[in-house]
């Protein structure tokens, strides 16, 4: 199950730190983010609640990136 | 500019006036000057605080915020009030100019772009209604006006118009369209109304598939991308230790050979080499670059998926290339008639396409078009196929045979040997020769200066792969000056040509097939960079490739190749240029040379530059 997200981050080094920390969610198997475009592109594990998985990849982000944001 | 950007412009303006204004007024005492330059330094840097602040809390210890925090800080207490507050003032003008430059070609890279439809018409009572093309189910008849464009995939029920398919295709030529066509969205409708029966959803449709396929390019990642981003996780925490290394190690070793210690120049330079460090300008140029070559490229009706294919392209040594459909029409012409004595070319050609005019081939559809006229059925009688070799029949009274060399063989009866290549189609009339036609593909107007396009381009090698008989591939192969030609391969053998091709190439090498994505899906996926082109309202083809040529034209590939060559030229200048200032301007400021201004000038100057090259990449 792939799903892309609109996000908005301010900078491309900001956009790798979100990509790492989404890569690092529980229930996330691959994670990419495009900082020019300004999406990510999140590939969930088998039988993963989304909307839970994203509501953490959300705060995971926030973590290390405080100015971001994630429209789920 | 954005709310965001507009609030740091006047944060930089505030704190700029009251940087300038405290610098002037002429105040002795240490902590007024303190208190008083405070005021434009938290103005201007009180987010950049609080995200190192927060970055340090969880675990984000060596970003730019931080460095930039330290960096600031540390003049701060050393007594460097301007310098300190300049720093952050310079650091908040680089980003808001990167997040504005970014934002412009975002919005350029949209424009071009622009074939979104907003909106279709749908006749309701005799009224035209606008509603989102979103909810239009298939078999709706939708009207498209002169000067709309066209919202979803479908076919003319009534109307003739001639349709603007630029934005899809790079072609200025207008398409002329009538009853029965079909169309594709994203055209524009340039002079008749016209009524569209939607064959597709508009998610399905061709200007979605493409809004989509472009808008998440971005996602693969080329190696450049991914070497700066694995580069600044290491970078920064080695300055920041470096720097760390810088401001303790010389004064204690001082103190131990029992010099002064000197601890604020060391600390000073230290800070120094943080400002100069800060990667931004690697970091934002490199996407910024393939994101401006990719759009420049969809400008041009090529389609690249992907930053990496992009940045294969322009290592491309080898291009194979499919023959019909991609260096040819793909369409069979009569390309010769060569009558015997006593014949006209007319004669020859209206006894063959009489002939030949119950047979559906592609031979004998091909004779009936360069015939030309009505065929009147009831001068020809017993039609007899001869498999294999032809056909006879009774034209007009007098027995004609047409077929092939076996069937002039088959009848004993002698003929003349075409000297150009081509499939044969030899004709007698009442036992004695009258002649022959050659049919062939034509090879597209474009294909021989697309060929020295590649060669232009830095390709070693054009290979022509074909099912085709090796006299026909032969002769095209000559025509467009193709180096290697393999005929008469069926679509297995071409997989395994290009795998062979594979094996053999260097490691940098790669190799690229293009195809016209029709029965070639195979080859496609497996080449270092599958290109189908001619994809205009082809899923299939837009599915396999990695790269689609909206139209026909075999040209499209070398312009691509030269767009990826710039934008890679685009995207090591920046990288060397980057780092060659950063590391001259860290040797000369750990040795003292380098002053804060010029560490500021290698952070937000450099980026600045580099983020005006990158833009480069956008025009093409």
């Amino acid at each position: 199950m792939k799903k892309t997200y609109k996000i908005e981050v301010d900078c491309a080094a900001c956009a790798a730190k979100m990509e790492e920390a989404a890569r690092k969610t529980a229930g996330v198997k691959e994670a990419t983010v495009a900082f020019m475009p300004q999406k990510m592109k999140v590939e969930f594990e088998e039988g993963a609640d989304e909307s839970a998985v994203m509501a953490e990849v959300l705060k995971n982000c926030k973590k290390v990136e405080s100015d971001c944001e994630i429209f789920l | 500019m954005t709310k965001k950007q507009k609030k740091v412009f006047v944060r930089i303006i505030i704190s700029a006036v009251l940087v300038v204004a405290f610098g002037l007024m002429p105040i002795e005492d240490g902590y007024i000057r303190l208190a008083l330059f405070l005021i434009p330094y938290l103005i201007i840097g009180y987010d950049i605080l609080k995200k190192a602040v927060l970055g340090i809390v969880n675990g984000q210890v060596f970003d730019e915020n931080f460095l930039m925090a330290l960096a600031t800080v540390g003049a701060i207490i050393l007594g460097e009030y301007t310098e300190g507050t300049a720093v952050m003032l310079f650091y908040q003008i680089g980003e808001l100019f990167q997040s504005y430059a970014v934002g412009k070609s975002r919005r350029n890279i949209s424009a071009l772009m622009d074939i979104r439809p907003d909106y279709a018409n749908i006749e309701q009572d005799g009224e035209l209604e606008q509603v989102d093309p979103d909810d239009v189910e298939i078999g709706t008849i939708i009207v498209v006006q002169p000067g709309e464009k066209v919202p979803i995939d479908g076919v003319i029920v009534s109307g003739v118009s001639t349709l603007n398919t630029s934005a899809l295709t790079g072609e200025s030529l207008p398409r002329e369209v009538g009853e029965g066509d079909e169309v594709i969205s994203g055209c524009v409708n340039l002079s008749g109304l016209l009524r569209i029966e939607t064959t597709k959803a508009f998610g399905e449709s061709t200007v979605s598939k493409i809004l989509d396929l472009v808008e998440n390019s971005s996602m693969k990642k080329s190696k450049s991308e991914n070497f700066i981003t694995r580069f600044a996780r290491y970078y920064t925490p080695a300055v920041c230790i470096g720097a760390l290394a810088l401001a303790m190690l010389p004064p204690m070793v001082n103190m131990i050979m029992g010099n002064p210690a000197n601890w604020s120049q060391w600390v000073i330079r230290a800070l120094t080499t943080l400002v100069i460090s800060c990667p931004c300008a690697l970091v934002i140029s490199i996407p910024l670059s393939f994101f401006g070559g990719i759009g420049g490229a969809s400008s041009q009706g090529v389609l690249v998926k992907g930053s990496n294919y992009l940045e294969a392209l322009s290592e491309t040594k080898y291009v194979v290339c499919d023959k019909t459909g991609t260096l040819t029409k793909g369409v069979f012409e009569v390309t010769h008639i060569e009558p015997a004595e006593g014949v006209s070319d007319n004669e020859l050609l209206e006894t063959a396409a009489c002939a030949e005019s119950y047979s559906s081939h592609p031979i004998s559809r091909s004779l009936k078009e360069a015939y030309g006229k009505q065929i009147d059925a009831s001068r020809i009688s017993d039609v007899e196929e001869i498999s294999g070799h032809g056909v006879s029949a009774v034209i007009d009274g007098r027995k004609v045979s047409v077929g092939n060399v076996k069937l002039m063989k088959k009848l004993g009866i002698s003929y003349t040997k075409p000297q150009k290549a081509g499939t044969e189609v030899h004709v007698a009339i009442d036992g004695n020769y009258a002649g022959h036609i050659l049919i062939a593909d034509v090879v597209k107007p474009n294909a021989e200066a697309a060929v020295a396009g590649l060669k232009a381009a830095g390709v070693r090698q054009v290979i022509m792969l074909t099912g085709d008989a090796a006299n026909v591939a032969e002769a095209v192969a000559a025509q467009l000056g193709v180096d290697v030609v393999k005929s008469e391969l069926l679509p297995a053998d071409k997989v395994a040509e290009v795998e062979r091709l594979l094996a053999e190439k260097g490691s940098k090498e790669r190799l690229a097939f293009v195809g016209d994505g029709i029965n070639d899906a195979p080859v496609l996926s497996r080449a270092d960079i599958g290109i189908a082109m001619g994809a205009l309202g082809s899923d299939a083809a837009i599915e396999a490739a990695d790269i689609v040529l909206m139209d026909d034209d075999p040209l499209k590939i070398a312009t691509a190749m030269k767009i990826s060559r710039k934008t890679l030229g685009i995207v090591h200048q920046n990288i060397v240029f980057a780092l060659a200032v950063k590391f001259a301007c860290l040797a000369l400021g750990a040795v003292g040379f380098v002053n804060m201004w010029w560490a500021i000038f290698a952070d937000v100057g450099v980026m600045i530059i580099a983020v005006l090259n990158a833009t480069r990449t956008l025009k093409s």
